[in-house]
């Protein structure tokens, strides 16, 4: 039964059957139903002492606290089929109702069912399910008062992706450290805050490099900042996980006093304009990171 | 009334006496829609609001503007995320089509967890 064929013949069998037998409201449209109605979703439409809400006709066919579905009900019938072979949740997605009059008052409605169309199986959000649409029509006598296109999504729930275990802060991903970086990870380590300077003409500049943008000079030296500044941009990251790191967590590229800008994690409430100051965590003898907080002088 | 038009946002307080009112009002008896137990252990995060009461508030969301001589013709709606008990459901709408005195609203409403509703509704209003 989980073949697809098979469960597409079984459709097909269902929708020739066609209309399933009217089946008549249990009370005529009424007063009483609609004032609890309009109480309820806080309606105060004028309108509806004579004529019910059009909204509400499905409502006159419910089948109440303990309904059952009729034998000859397309979508009880294929709900079984689709549950047989392992689609076992349902999930509604849409609702389509067209209602050709609003009913009067002492009407008294019935309702058919069609079923029409069953495609699957499609992968989901939600897991591999099948797509089922009926359509109901309500009718007064022989008139048809309203129609409604329903469908459902019959799905085998989808396995729950395990938990990620947290990474330990032990594992925090390290910084590529070569000749041209090593300035600036020996000042962490020193609790100094270092930017590159350019050893021919004083630029300051960050991330460093080999040479000045500026001059072509050669020969970076440094300069200690005083570590404080103002939060220029950032961004929360939520996802995907990092080692060593728990999400969401703030990273902010903060605009220093001396006038360059650099990219660290951030440690509280993030706003541009936020002033910030650097602090210093020790991670190993090997390693100290710099991360901003947000300045008690503020 | 005009193409472009947009409706003032609604928000609705989806507290459990409203989920329940409404669920009972609608006639739907399903437990998810009145018992926070049961509805737990299916796998829901609290009871939610039922598809008859959804309809029902966007029909009124769109009357509400539109003014009780508008005829409503036509509620299409697409389901997505429930909307729990505890939740502020807020409702967005624009007119987007015109044809003499049919109109198209299209309406969105959102819950902090995504969009619970989204669809279209037809009226007729007065010349």
């Amino acid at each position: 039964m989980t073949d697809k064929s098979a469960i597409e013949k079984e459709a097909a069998r269902i929708a020739e059957r066609g209309e399933s037998a009217p089946r008549l409201a249990r009370d005529p449209v009424n007063l009483p139903m609609i004032n609890n109605w309009l109480e309820a979703i806080g309606d105060q439409h004028p309108g509806y002492t004579e004529v019910a809400p059009p909204a509400m006709v499905q409502v006159w066919t419910m089948g109440g606290l303990h309904g059952q579905r009729t034998s000859d009900d397309p979508l009880g019938a294929m709900m079984a089929i689709l549950d047989e072979a392992g689609f076992t949740s349902v999930v509604a997605t849409n609702s389509d109702q067209t209602y050709h009059r609003y009913l009067r008052v002492g009407e008294h409605v019935s309702v058919t069912s069609t079923l029409e169309d069953v495609t699957g199986p499609k992968k989901t959000a939600l897991g591999e399910g099948w797509f089922v649409t009926t359509r109901s029509t309500w009718y007064v006598g022989d008139e048809p008062v309203a129609e409604m296109r329903f469908r459902v999504l019959k799905c085998r729930p989808a396995e729950k992706p395990a938990p990620q275990p947290e990474a330990p802060r032990a594992q925090a991903i390290r910084p590529a450290i070569n000749r041209d970086t090593e300035y600036f990870w020996e000042g962490c380590k020193q609790g100094e805050l270092r930017i590159q300077r350019c050893g021919g003409c004083g630029l300051l500049r960050h991330p460093p490099g080999p040479m000045c943008p500026e001059c072509g000079a050669t020969k970076p030296k440094y300069l200690v900042s005083d570590g404080r500044g103002v939060v220029y941009s950032y961004v929360v990251h939520h996802h995907p996980q990092v080692p060593g790191k728990q999400t969401p967590f703030v990273v902010a590229l903060v605009e220093l006093d001396e006038g360059v800008r650099m990219l660290f994690e951030l440690d509280g409430e993030p706003s541009i304009g936020l002033p910030v100051e650097v602090v210093f965590t020790k991670i190993d003898d090997e390693l100290t990171m710099p991360s901003w907080r947000p300045r008690a002088d503020r | 009334m005009r193409i472009g038009d947009s409706l003032p946002e609604w928000h609705v307080e989806a507290t459990p006496t409203f989920v329940i009112s409404t669920a009972i009002a609608t006639r739907d008896f399903q437990d998810v829609h009145h018992d926070r137990d049961l509805a737990i252990k299916r796998g829901s995060k609290d009871i939610f609001i039922n598809i008859l009461t959804t309809t029902g508030l966007v029909q009124r969301y769109v009357t509400d503007w539109a003014g009780p001589e508008a005829l409503v013709r036509q509620v299409n709606i697409r389901l997505g995320a429930p909307c729990y008990a505890y939740d502020t459901l807020k409702f967005f709408g624009q007119v987007v089509e015109r044809e003499n005195q049919e109109l198209t609203v299209e309406v969105v409403g959102r819950t902090g967890h995504g969009d619970h509703v989204t669809g279209v509704v037809k009226i007729e209003v007065p010349a």
